[in-house]
């Protein structure tokens, strides 16, 4: 009885869901497309994405031991960043290379802004951006899908010196040559995770059934990059098949399910996260026709986080049969 | 007077740019080698000596009301001096500093050591400040275009780094890699000279001290607890 009548405030209900299960679902979600990553490029895909996860989580533990502060790697969100990294390099990255990207993400981008929570845009995100911009031949050399079963390029721990530009074929962004169907299946060349739109949507799918995502951000940030593909491809008098191209080459689906979905640098309410998603959409779609980046996905989820404190601000909700004060509805006009 | 506190404290304890954040328009943008942020930091200094120690003989002649102008083409003065030494001398330097070297004008370390210093004392006084507050301008500047040359293009005053020539990061070139290793540059010199934010906020640096008049006392301490 003494139990019942125990005062505490709130909150009262507790869901079971914490910070380590996200992440672990996340990275479950995440599983299907490692798996076809590897299926495509060979084993040195899956060691790419170990190696990532391993030197995320040991760039927190010594940025947390440095800092003296709790270590909170057993929460998995290092590891979760280094993963969703990893899927954005090519398979064929040197693995210092990728070792940069990773410190840059946990150290530079979480950890010097206070740790998990307190990031102001994407560690996995700008991690991506820091190598593109810095290694950008390396991170631009897409090894041709199964191009290790036919060649020498047997090693696993080959790095792309050894690869001759035979195997090596521009993003299907650039030269528009695969198929529909390879694209969907992943059978073209390209970062290891962006390839399968088919194995990240399982993945997407299952974020959604366990409710880890909801639905309106890849809603809002697919439908308005289909929609203004719509209107540039009748404008300029493509194919119809380049509104569905779009959406499945590149990034753009790993983003809008994996990376725009983060819950620290997103908005937080529905509405938010629909103006986020469009934003996202409109940015990609600018950079991707307009820009001479062939990629537009990462770009704009980074300029999309840094908004994303004033599309809080302006969707902020108000608690049931709240009304404004009076001070502060003549402060806000 | 102590002239050798004057001359010192523009190095670390009050560099213009890692402790003062002024001049961030050359550091950020001339900083892509170390020889351009050597160029640079010297230019300055050279302005920045020569026009404290002309403001400082004439600030007793120049009206407070016009003092600002008359700064400026002084300071300008000795911008167009320099801009011909460089163009003369190193004809190198010159065309990579570009429009940034008449901008010198316009830097606000200049202005603010002619206002804050040079307009208030003695002329050995000033010139010590200036050269001191040069000498800092130009390691910040110096520090910052080393780290990006050696990372972005990997050579040192255009001399190749063997093992890194391969291997450049570009992005430290960019304008977004110099905001980043201004950011390195200013945590570490910070960290040497170990700056830390005031633990206990006095009466001493309270802005409103004047009007409050020590009645918020305690406020402080129960706040914190």
């Amino acid at each position: 009885m003494a139990s019942i009548l125990t005062i505490s405030p709130s909150p009262h209900v507790r869901s079971g869901m914490t910070t380590q299960k996200i992440m672990g679902l996340v990275i479950l979600a995440l599983v299907p497309s490692i798996a076809a990553a590897t299926i495509i490029f060979g084993l040195r895909a899956l060691l790419l994405v170990l190696f990532c996860a391993i030197v995320s989580a040991l760039t927190e533990f010594v940025c947390q031991k440095l800092m003296k502060k709790e270590v909170t790697i057993s929460d998995g969100s290092a590891v979760l960043t280094g993963v969703l990294l990893a899927l954005n390099l090519p398979a064929t990255l040197p693995l210092w290379e990728a070792a940069i990207g990773c410190i840059f993400a946990v150290a530079i981008v979480k950890q010097l802004f206070g740790g998990l929570g307190c990031n102001f845009a994407n560690p996995a995100i700008t991690g991506r951006i820091f190598l593109l911009l810095s290694c950008a031949s390396d991170m631009t050399t897409w090894v041709k899908p199964f191009a290790y079963q036919d060649l020498s390029y047997g090693g696993v721990f080959t790095t792309t010196d050894n690869l001759t530009d035979a195997v090596s074929g521009a993003t299907p962004l650039v030269s528009r040559d695969a198929s529909l169907l390879d694209l969907f299946l992943g059978n073209v060349g390209g970062s290891m995770g962006e390839t399968s739109a088919l194995a990240l949507l399982i993945g997407g799918i299952f974020l959604l059934i366990v409710g880890i995502i909801t639905w309106h951000t890849p809603v809002a940030y697919l439908g308005t990059l289909a929609v203004l593909e719509l209107f540039y491809v009748l404008g300029t008098g493509g194919e119809m098949t380049d509104v569905v191209y779009a959406l499945l080459s590149g990034g753009v689906i790993l983003g809008a399910f994996f990376m725009a979905t983060d819950y620290v640098t997103t908005p937080t309410t529905g509405l938010g996260k629909l103006i986020f998603g469009i934003g996202c959409g409109i940015l990609t779609f600018v950079i991707c026709e307009f820009a001479s980046m062939p990629e537009g996905c990462s770009f704009s989820i980074l300029l999309m986080n840094l908004l994303t404190p004033y599309i809080d601000k302006l969707t902020r909700t108000k608690p049931f049969g709240a009304r404004l004060e009076e001070k502060e509805a003549k402060h806000n006009g | 007077m102590n002239y050798g506190k004057e001359f010192t404290k523009g190095i670390i304890k009050e560099n213009p740019v890692l402790v003062g954040l002024l001049g961030m328009c050359p550091t950020l943008a001339v900083t892509t080698t170390a020889f351009n942020g050597i160029g640079m930091g010297l230019s300055t200094m050279f302005v920045l000596i020569c026009s404290n120690i002309v403001i400082s003989l004439l600030r007793k002649v120049i009206p407070s009301q016009v003092k600002l102008p008359c700064y400026i083409v002084i300071i300008a003065s000795f911008v167009t001096l320099i801009q011909f030494l460089v163009h003369g001398f190193v004809p190198s330097l010159y065309t990579s500093l570009g429009a940034f070297l008449e901008l010198i004008t316009v830097n606000c370390i200049i202005l603010g050591r002619a206002e804050m210093f040079a307009s208030k004392n003695n002329l050995l006084a000033s010139a010590l400040d200036g050269a001191g507050m040069g000498i800092g301008f130009t390691l910040a500047l110096f520090l910052m275009g080393s780290v990006r040359e050696i990372l972005g293009s990997g050579t040192w005053f255009g001399l190749t780094i063997p093992g890194m020539a391969s291997h450049t990061m570009s992005l430290f070139v960019m304008p977004a890699g110099g905001f980043l290793v201004l950011g390195f540059v200013i945590a570490v010199v910070c960290a040497i000279a170990n700056r830390k934010p005031p633990k206990k906020l006095g009466c001493d640096s309270c802005p409103n001290a004047e009007g409050c008049d020590g009645s918020c006392d305690g406020k402080e301490e129960e706040a914190k607890a």
